[in-house]
């Protein structure tokens, strides 16, 4: 089998990624994904716990020798400040997912209360025509809830990038400080 | 020409005065000790070529035929003076014609600053005339690049843009200014960058990593130096030489590596990789310690990984932190800066010699000289060699001269045996393998080292792939010495071909123009040889030329250059033949 298809040793990964937010970083830190044919899973862009520093959360299923080659190569990004990654034990991980479906069900169907109360969701908003449930939580969470109200009809779906934070610390304040010395 | 040697001196923060963004760019160059920049006019670059019109006597602007032109140009530039290059284009297709020589100077971590015209702020997303994402398509081949919109963003943009390009591992930067922003006037103010919040450009050398190379190097019994072009753009060279010395390790390069070293030094055993030397191939599987400095184990180097060096203990020096285990694991690694790095080990190493192994290269080097390097560099068979030319170059050079050279059969022959006494002399195309990359650097090169003779060796193929920049060499009297081997055949794909596709040719042979007469259509001195007896004689009559010479030598045509290891061979399995 050739080096870059060990289908065997693929995994999940969690990119965090800590950078000033400007024009243009997001496509850059996109282009070495393309450059090695490697597939984004999922991202999420926001604030950090440091002010005016943003921080990227990326997902992607592949070799440790990739994740590691990807790491290196997006911390080398002059406005990125630090990469890591983690592997799914070493993160506590949610996504967030919304399901848009008929009002009559919540009133003519019993089970989509269950369902409701089961999952743990919450109802955001109700209306005449609609109501919208939220739903946090592992990517199997959200997707069983999905199958359980697709018989019914959903009319909108859509779910969040996967956001995490890491068991370890990611130092990042003490990094600045260093390279600003 | 005079005034390109000129330092320019510039006080670090200027008083305040209102100008326009063009004129700013002009004092923003001058202010980072630029004196020479290469490009090619437009539309949206007007304004700034309309104050280099008033700026002449201090800023010197090269007009390529090409921007391409322009941007190995600036390249040769900074590769012999180690000064950041710059080259100016106009918006759209000046600025996308810019591309391949980024990519060049990105992969050859050559420091560049690109400075392209854009449309207006305001038709930005029109698709306006001439208007073309020149960030997005430049993003993944520049070390940095920005869009700049307003005029007073202009100084501190490319305070940072020079500071990024030179510092840490080199690069290329491209800058996008709208033309509103070339236009518009501002209270101009320049600072220079000292520095970027989220990058670190040199990272601090790790004493008990050093400490662990040491003792590695100190034990080794068969130790070998690999060094590539970090060695030159950290300007490590005496490091490297009295690390070389002091241990008694036999010492190669890479292809980027070449001239960090005197070629005749007693340890310096040649080159490494595809087509490097049969000794230090092979004998990096015999190694016990690998010392790899400044170089990327590149798969030209390396052959096939799995079969790299596994017996050895790998040390690796490099700057760039995305460097280490890319490749190849390192037992030890040290980041740093390689003058830096080398001076801290060099008191920790103990003087040495190993002379048995280094006799092991002079073995192997005598079976190559028998079945290869006496057959190229002293032919005995009718039509001339690539090699001795290049031969005949050393010797009427002395060892003085940069070679540059595009790529192909005669780049790999020229780096094989041009023989350097002085670093940053070797100009050539390693990581893309550019053709078409030699006259243009050459100019650069020239212009960046006067006092030196700049000699490019360039194939028949490459040659007619910037052939227009005989132009700029004409208009500026630069004299570059234009040595085209021609094979009418792209060489190194016939090779390929030969060898592995069973002499198809498929689209390899080159039918030539007169190459003597369109030299002479530029007015440069030329002349064409396909013999033995005239070649010493012209090659003497080049270098004592004042001025620019072009000679075309009809050399065989179906040549090979060996040894070879073959794409994804181990460097195990060198061929000779
Ligand atoms: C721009 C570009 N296109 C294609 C190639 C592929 N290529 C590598 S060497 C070569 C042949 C070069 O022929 P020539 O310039 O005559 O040099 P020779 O090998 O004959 O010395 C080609 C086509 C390349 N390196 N660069
Ligand atoms: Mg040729």
């Amino acid at each position: 089998m050739e080096d870059w298809d060990k289908e065997m040793e693929k995994k999940w990964f969690t990119i965090s990624v800590y950078s000033e937010n400007s024009v243009g970083l997001l496509n850059r830190i996109s282009g070495i994904f393309l450059k090695r044919h490697i597939n984004i899973e999922s991202l999420n862009v926001s604030k950090s716990e440091i002010d005016h520093v943003s921080k990227f959360t990326i997902v992607v299923y592949t070799t440790e020798d990739w994740v590691r080659n990807i790491v290196g190569q997006v911390e080398k990004q002059i406005e990125v400040i630090k990469a890591f990654y983690h592997t799914d034990e070493e993160t506590i991980y949610q996504e967030s997912a919304l399901f848009k479906v008929a009002s009559t069900l919540l009133f003519d169907e019993r089970n989509i209360q269950n369902i409701i109360k089961d999952s743990n969701s919450q109802i955001v908003t109700v209306s005449r025509d609609f109501f919208v449930l939220s739903k946090t939580g592992r990517r199997n969470e959200i997707d069983e809830m999905y199958q359980q109200l697709k018989p019914y009809g959903i009319m909108q779906f859509v779910r969040s990038g996967r956001i995490a934070v890491s068991k370890s610390e990611m130092k990042i304040s003490s990094l600045l400080k260093e390279f600003n010395q | 020409m005079e005034t390109l040697k000129k330092e320019k001196t510039a006080s670090t923060k200027q008083s305040t005065k209102r100008i326009s963004g063009a004129e700013a760019i002009i004092h923003c160059l001058l202010a980072e000790g630029v004196d020479l920049i290469y490009g090619y006019p437009g539309g949206a670059i007007m304004p700034l070529y309309d104050e280099l019109y008033k700026f002449q006597d201090k800023l010197t602007h090269i007009l390529t035929r090409h921007e391409q032109g322009a941007t190995h140009a600036a390249q040769g530039y900074a590769r012999v003076t180690g000064k950041v290059g710059v080259a100016v284009a106009t918006s759209g297709p000046g600025a996308t014609n810019l591309i391949t020589g980024i990519a060049d100077a990105q992969i050859d971590s050559t420091p560049m600053v690109c400075i392209t015209g854009q449309v207006a702020r305001h038709l930005l997303g029109s698709d306006a005339f001439q208007e073309t994402d020149i960030i997005g398509i430049s993003t993944p081949v520049t070390k940095w690049n920005c869009q700049v919109t307003k005029a007073s963003e202009i100084p501190e943009v490319l305070a940072k843009a020079f500071y990024i390009a030179r510092s840490g591992r080199p690069g290329p930067v491209l800058v996008d200014i709208t033309k509103n922003a070339q236009i518009d006037e501002f209270d101009f103010s320049y600072e220079h960058c000292k520095g970027v919040r989220s990058y670190n450009p040199y990272p601090k050398p790790d004493i008990k990593a050093i400490k662990e190379a040491a003792n590695l190097i100190n034990a080794a019994k068969k130790p070998f130096i690999v060094f590539g072009q970090g060695v030159i753009l950290g300007e490590a060279e005496e490091q490297l030489k009295t690390l070389v010395e002091k241990a008694g390790i036999p010492a190669a390069w890479t292809i980027l590596g070449l001239s960090a070293m005197d070629t005749d030094h007693p340890l310096n055993v040649g080159m490494v990789g595809m087509h490097g030397n049969y000794g230090p191939n092979l004998l990096t599987n015999e190694c016990d310690v690998l010392i790899a400095i400044g170089m990327r184990f590149d798969d030209r180097v390396t052959g096939s990984l799995d079969t790299y060096a596994k017996q050895a203990k790998i040390i690796h020096f490099d700057i760039d932190p995305a460097e280490i285990n890319k490749n190849v694991k390192a037992d030890v690694a040290v980041l740093g800066d390689s003058k830096v790095t080398l001076d801290l080990l060099l008191p920790m190493i103990k003087t040495n010699s190993h002379d048995s192994w280094h006799n092991e290269f002079k073995k192997k080097y005598e079976i190559e000289f028998d079945q290869i390097i006496k057959n190229d560099v002293y032919p005995t068979k009718d039509r001339l060699t690539m090699a001795e030319v290049i031969e005949e170059i050393n010797i009427a050079s002395g060892h003085k001269a940069i070679i540059v050279s595009d790529v192909g059969q005669h780049q790999m022959i020229a780096c094989r045996y041009a023989k350097f006494k002085q670093t940053k002399s070797n100009v050539t195309s390693g990581g893309l393998g550019t053709m078409g990359f030699a006259l243009p650097a050459a100019i650069g090169a020239k212009m960046g080292a006067m006092d030196r003779e700049v000699v490019a060796i360039i194939g028949d193929g490459g040659y007619q792939m910037t052939i227009q920049e005989l132009g700029t060499i004409f208009q500026n009297k630069t004299p570059v010495k234009i040595v085209v081997l021609n094979n009418d055949h792209l060489g190194m794909v016939r090779q390929w071909q030969e060898l592995f596709f069973e002499s198809r040719y498929a689209s390899t042979v080159m039918v030539n123009p007169d190459f003597v007469k369109i030299a002479e259509g530029y007015h440069i001195q030329s002349k064409r040889i396909s013999e033995r007896k005239d070649l010493k004689a012209t090659i003497q009559e080049m270098l004592a030329s004042k001025d620019a010479y072009f000679l075309e030598v009809k050399v065989e045509k179906e040549d090979n250059v060996f040894p070879m290891i073959p794409s994804g061979a181990s460097v195990s399995d060198i061929r000779l033949k």
